[in-house]
């Protein structure tokens, strides 16, 4: 891991990042309908997968800006950084 | 076998070279009424009491590496039960009052140590911490003491009170201590075969066969086996086996890594923790210190953690003892811990039926061993849970009943 490349700066060391767990996590639309299942699963239930993850990334001490990344969470080696509201990339296995 | 002072003197005579076996390594068997799958001290423990408190007579643990191998023989080994709330309360104390006579209870000598753990407040929002534990500790019948400065100062002698992290005080209880972590393995292994328990190592488990909602078998590096129950106790690990059984878990799984230095003379003679500047110390019996600090912030199984959160380890330590600056670190090590929002584990039923699972102990599962293992043995064998576990089920995380000892004390160890 190392060296991560943010969208915004480009490579950075990576004690300047904090992560922030999983990406692409929807807020339910309709919060006052869902059950409390659903709502306790969107707030606490992860993926956590032993192979590629998406997770969010911050910044910290350079542009302060979020962004996502696609990593293997077996080698840690990251795969892809993007911009938020980018679409999720593809997996080749 | 027992071990005893008899029996030592008689294997001298024989150069210590006859001592049999402590636990043997039979093949795996083609069905269990219980299968344990994690080898660590909360599995093996469950095993154990399983056989010895509920008479389970087909009991297997399987592990996919070398029993201990995993968080229990990575770990600090801090033992302490003084958490802010009463469901962690009950369940921390009742582990520490398992520690007590875990030596004589397994005839192996888990080298419990209560020695005392030191928990520093650097500023008034900590002493406030501190207080409010201490006292919700004092209502529920733990034994804590609240130190202020001088009394901290006089206590531990080469700690710097006056440093770039000032000692306000400290919260203290003295049943704490450390235990030796391979031999909560080896003691629970030992104990748990002499009472007929398989321990099967080397066997992963690969898949986990459900039908009508019910678990019937499992998939291993060995082979298949038919089962009547499981308990899953895989710590990391965790999600990937929910999601051989078709369910998620709400954990995620990061890196927590320790050091130890070069072993030195006896200098500190008891634990030292601090959760404002992050780090904690202690020496083990070896002359080493052992030093841990928090995890790291993105999810991995690599068993590695990040070079950075070596120097956060250190700078604080340096600067608390000054004695130790020029001490060499030897070894450094991580493991990967499965950490809940909350902070606090899961114990109990899963959506699938007589699929039991123990796991969230994240960076702090050590010292609850005995405890857990014991709570767990008996929801396993009514399938339902004790008083005990009860409140950390996995179901808190939809009625929203968190067991929040992270925003409550921020205490990780
Ligand atoms: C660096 C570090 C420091 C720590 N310090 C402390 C401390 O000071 N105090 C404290 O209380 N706690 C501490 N902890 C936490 C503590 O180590 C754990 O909470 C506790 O040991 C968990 O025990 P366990 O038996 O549940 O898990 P483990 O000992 O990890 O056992 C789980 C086992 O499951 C096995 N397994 C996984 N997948 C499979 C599979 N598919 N098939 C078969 N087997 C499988 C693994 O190989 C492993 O041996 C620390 C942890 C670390 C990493
Ligand atoms: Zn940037």
């Amino acid at each position: 891991m190392f060296i991560i490349d943010c969208p915004y700066c480009g490579e950075r060391d990576q004690t300047e990042f904090t992560c922030h767990g999983e990406a692409h996590i929807a807020r339910p639309s309709n919060p006052n309908e869902v059950s409390d299942e659903e709502w306790g699963r969107y707030l606490f239930f992860r993926n956590n997968p032993k192979g590629i993850h998406f997770e969010r990334w911050t910044h910290d001490h350079g542009c302060r800006r979020w962004f996502n990344v696609m990593r293997d969470t077996v080698s840690d080696k990251i795969l892809k950084t993007y911009k938020m509201g980018e679409s999720r990339p593809e997996v080749n296995e | 076998m027992k071990y005893s002072i008899f029996n030592l003197v008689k294997n001298s005579l024989s150069y210590h070279q006859n001592w049999e076996k402590a636990w043997n390594s039979p093949d795996l068997k083609s069905e269990y009424d219980v299968v344990i799958v994690g080898g660590g001290g909360h599995g093996l423990g469950t095993a154990y009491y399983l056989a010895k408190e509920f008479g389970v007579k087909n009991i297997a643990v399987l592990e996919k590496g070398w029993i201990g191998g995993g968080n229990t023989g990575r770990n600090t080994t801090i033992i302490r039960s003084n958490y802010l709330w009463d469901e962690s309360a009950a369940l921390y104390n009742h582990a520490v009052n398992l520690w007590e006579g875990l030596s004589s209870e397994l005839n192996f000598n888990v080298m419990f140590s209560q020695r005392g753990l030191y928990h520093l407040a650097h500023s008034i929002h900590d002493m406030q911490e501190i207080s409010r534990r201490g006292y919700s500790n004092y209502l529920n019948g733990i034994d804590t003491e609240i130190l202020n400065k001088d009394q901290v100062a006089k206590q531990i002698p080469h700690l710097n009170v006056n440093g770039r992290y000032p000692v306000h005080g400290a919260l203290l209880q003295r049943r704490a201590g450390t235990a030796r972590h391979d031999a909560v393995a080896w003691g629970y292994a030992r104990a748990a075969e002499s009472l007929g328990v398989d321990i099967i190592q080397n066997c992963e488990v690969k898949g986990i066969n459900v039908s009508n909602g019910k678990v019937v078998g499992l998939e291993t590096s060995k082979g298949s086996v038919k089962v009547d129950k499981v308990g899953l106790v895989p710590a990391g690990h965790s999600s990937v086996l929910a999601n051989m059984a078709g369910f998620n878990l709400p954990i995620n799984s990061v890196p927590l890594q320790a050091l130890v230095s070069e072993p030195i003379k006896p200098i500190l003679d008891c634990v030292i923790m601090s959760n404002s500047v992050h780090v904690y110390v202690s020496q083990s019996d070896k002359g080493e210190l052992v030093v841990g600090a928090g995890s790291d912030s993105y999810n991995s199984y690599s068993q590695r953690g990040s070079f950075d959160m070596i120097e956060h380890m250190m700078a604080p330590l340096v600067e608390l003892f000054p004695i130790f600056s020029r001490l060499k670190m030897l070894r450094s090590w991580g493991g990967i811990v499965d950490v809940t929002p909350d902070r606090s584990p899961i114990i109990g039923k899963t959506p699938v039926k007589d699929l039991f699972i123990n796991c969230g102990w994240g960076t702090g599962g050590f010292k609850a061993t005995p405890g857990s293992a014991h709570v767990f043995a008996e929801t396993v064998f009514r399938g339902e849970p004790t008083d005990i576990s009860g409140p950390f089920s996995l179901e808190r995380h939809f009625s929203g009943a968190l067991v929040d000892e992270a925003a409550a004390a921020a205490v990780a160890h």
